[in-house]
């Protein structure tokens, strides 16, 4: 398990990660030890069924396509590199990073990336906007069996209702950003 | 050339002789007090010496990472993220802020979705199962390879500490333990059959308690094994079952060193089927074929007819039915605590500094993992027997599993958990995910009687271990305990050394 992790993981790749995503160098240790513990197959990548051996994660409703952020367009294997990456939207926003250079890319953490995050978890097919059958997808992920067709087409509506502006009867990122941030 | 080979060959005699006396009076030493039931003291001192050898190591590991200025790994034993505890709907609320109760209109949030969002990625970095299957992590090092995470920080003088460990482990400790073991266990089946020849009586059962007692001390002082007991008074009588967590196979001659124990298990072929069979001539085991492991009822009529009747030996069983790794005791399964008698807990706690002894069946082989045990230094462990303790009024079967596993768990210092050591090897059943859902549609929803009710029980899909049959009921998940989110941030456990600019500041 653990007894390779802090040295198959070397220097260089440590600052790099440390650039791009902002975590600490003890912090990207322990994560590394994390990920080599739930790489099963020991073979440097994550699969589908290395997350879903996680029970915790395995009962939560929306577990598969919290796994499914990880995994980059068509492909089945995460690397550590990429498992940072996702996992750096998760990084509290620390006051001293707000005045930094302005020219720099935002970092993986702003806030705005937090809710692209959340807003992607929703949007499956990637248009940008999360239609009244995502949206249904998402709400019978949550509830399970608990509520009728009915009731859930009709918190769904009411929710595109609310959100919607420009009335194309879906959710765009900007409209999910006023509707989340109120 | 005979002249040549002359001082070469009496050099020869000369080291065989050392290590044959030297090997001979060892064995000596150890076996004759094992014999009588005496203990010279010889395993508390060598325990004390290394501890100090282990300290200095540390040292100089931290030493020498602090001059190159590099970072040292450190094990977090508190996990690696902070995690608060509240339920669902509190946190739904809170991400809410509407101040209002849950009322009867059905109520949606796009920003529900963050709440398990957050609680799927924290479970990502740090979950409480997973890491209970794989061996603990140590905060010094214990010179052995098997355990270092640091290796690029060894000095010179801690390589050479390190070789000379290796000589002592592999080349004198090693073949001492083998024999020793070979020794006893060949006295336990060689004695063991002979016992069996005489007629059912006194002498019989006095002779084989004896002979199982004098071969387990044998065995324990071939794996170094040092053991403290506390409680003595506690300790289980006949007419009950003695149900302790289970880590490692070497538990049972742990325990059955300081007792006579009725074992409970599968009749295996090979060596360990041969040592099965001669100790069940002498005195009453309870071995069960293959076939009959899965029919509860034989498997509960067996336990039920040996603890009533009086003269026979306590059961000693292991409810959670797998090896864990002793930072945490998983669900016990409720087939011992039906039948109705009084239950002897017993909390067996090991110290992983010298070696650790958790059984990891998914990486290592049983001869391998032998093989581990008696080249560690030694394994530390500390038994306490506590109180006995049955079954209530009014509780049932899972409730007083329950009991006696929270208290097992707080007198070891383990983590009292709810979850299936089967998770080991299978996957975790759907109802724990219908439970969540069931939470979060009564938010939605408010209290009203649930729609799409009597969903028909999983078929379960974990492997069945011997006897206990039916997994328990599902927990109501109020026993679960969710995580908040704040904003989609995770907080990383911090180190106590690194402070400032490494701190992460929770979000506004």
């Amino acid at each position: 398990m653990g007894s390779r992790a802090s040295t198959l993981l070397r220097e260089e790749e440590i600052e790099e990660i440390k650039k791009e995503t902002g975590f600490s160098h003890s912090q990207i240790t322990r994560l590394y030890s994390r990920f080599t513990s739930l790489d099963k197959g020991e073979n440097g990548t994550l699969s589908r069924e290395d997350f879903q051996r996680i029970p915790e994660l395995a009962i939560n409703p929306l577990g598969d396509r919290i796994i499914n952020a990880f995994f980059p367009e068509g492909e089945d294997q995460v690397n550590f590199r990429g498992f940072m990456r996702t996992l750096a939207h998760f990084r509290p926003i620390e006051d001293n990073e707000k005045n930094k250079d302005p020219t720099a890319s935002e970092p993986l953490n702003s806030r705005s990336n937090k809710l692209l995050f959340a807003f992607r978890l929703y949007d499956l097919d990637r248009d940008d906007k999360i239609s009244r059958d995502e949206l249904l997808q998402v709400l019978r992920m949550m509830v399970g069996v608990n509520i009728s067709d009915e009731q859930l087409g009709s918190i769904a509506d009411r929710t595109i209702q609310e959100a919607d502006q420009n009335g194309d009867n879906s959710i765009s990122f900007n409209e999910f950003i006023k509707k989340v941030c109120l | 050339m005979g002249w040549f080979l002359l001082p070469f060959d009496n050099l020869l005699c000369i080291v065989l002789g050392i290590s044959f006396t030297v090997g001979f009076s060892s064995l000596l030493v150890i076996v004759v007090p094992a014999v009588l039931g005496v203990s010279i003291g010889i395993r508390r001192l060598y325990m004390k010496s290394l501890l100090k050898v282990f300290e200095w190591a540390t040292v100089r590991m931290e030493r020498g990472a602090k001059e190159k200025n590099q970072h040292l790994y450190k094990p977090y034993s508190n996990g690696i993220i902070a995690k608060e505890l509240s339920s669902l709907e509190q946190e739904i609320q809170e991400l809410r802020a509407s101040g209002t109760t849950l009322s009867s209109e059905p109520e949606f949030e796009m920003a529900d979705i963050m709440y398990f969002c957050r609680r799927g990625v924290e479970s990502i970095v740090d979950d409480e199962v997973t890491k209970r299957f794989s061996a603990q992590e140590l905060e010094s090092w214990n010179l052995l390879t098997r355990s270092n995470f640091n290796a690029r920080h060894i000095s010179l003088r801690l390589s050479v500490l390190w070789g000379l460990g290796l000589f002592i482990r592999y080349g004198f400790l090693l073949p001492l333990r083998v024999t020793l073991a070979a020794s006893g266990i060949g006295l336990l089946v060689v004695l063991t059959t002979i016992v069996g020849f005489i007629p059912s009586g006194w002498l019989r059962t006095y002779l084989s308690e004896k002979i199982h007692l004098m071969s387990y001390r044998i065995c324990v002082r071939s794996l170094t094994a040092i053991i403290t007991y506390h409680n003595s008074e506690n300790k289980p009588k006949n007419g009950g079952i003695c149900v302790a967590n289970h880590t490692t196979p070497i538990d049972v001659i742990i325990l059955a060193n300081d007792g006579c124990y009725s074992m409970v298990g599968q009749i295996h072929g090979g060596l360990i089927g041969v040592v099965q069979r001669a100790m069940v001539k002498s005195s009453p085991h309870i071995w069960f074929e293959r076939s009959e492991v899965k029919d509860r009822h034989l498997v509960a009529e067996r336990l039920s007819n040996h603890v009533a009747d009086k003269t026979k030996h306590p059961i000693l069983i292991f409810p959670e039915g797998t090896c864990i790794n002793n930072t945490s005791v998983m669900m016990f399964k409720k087939g011992s605590f039906e039948i109705g008698c009084t239950v002897y807990p017993v909390a067996i706690k090991y110290d992983p500094r010298f070696g650790d002894a958790f059984w990891n069946s998914s990486k290592f082989g049983m001869v391998n993992y032998l093989l581990r045990m008696m080249s560690s230094w030694a394994i530390v462990c500390s038994v306490w027997y506590l109180p006995p303790m049955s079954r209530e009024e009014g509780e049932d079967a899972v409730q007083f599993a329950n009991r006696v596993k929270a208290a097992i768990a707080t007198q070891g210092g383990l983590v009292d958990l709810l979850w299936d050591g089967g998770l080991k090897r299978g996957k975790v059943k759907n109802t724990f995910k219908e439970e969540q859902q069931k939470l979060y549609s009564k938010v939605l929803v408010g209290d009203q009687e649930d729609q799409g009710e009597d969903r028909p029980q999983e078929d379960e899909e974990e492997e069945e271990e011997l006897e206990e049959g039916d997994q328990n009921e599902d927990r109501p998940l109020e026993d679960y305990t969710p995580r908040p989110l704040e904003d989609c941030s995770l907080r990383l456990q911090e180190e106590e050394e690194e402070r400032g600019s490494e701190t992460p500041m929770k979000d506004q």
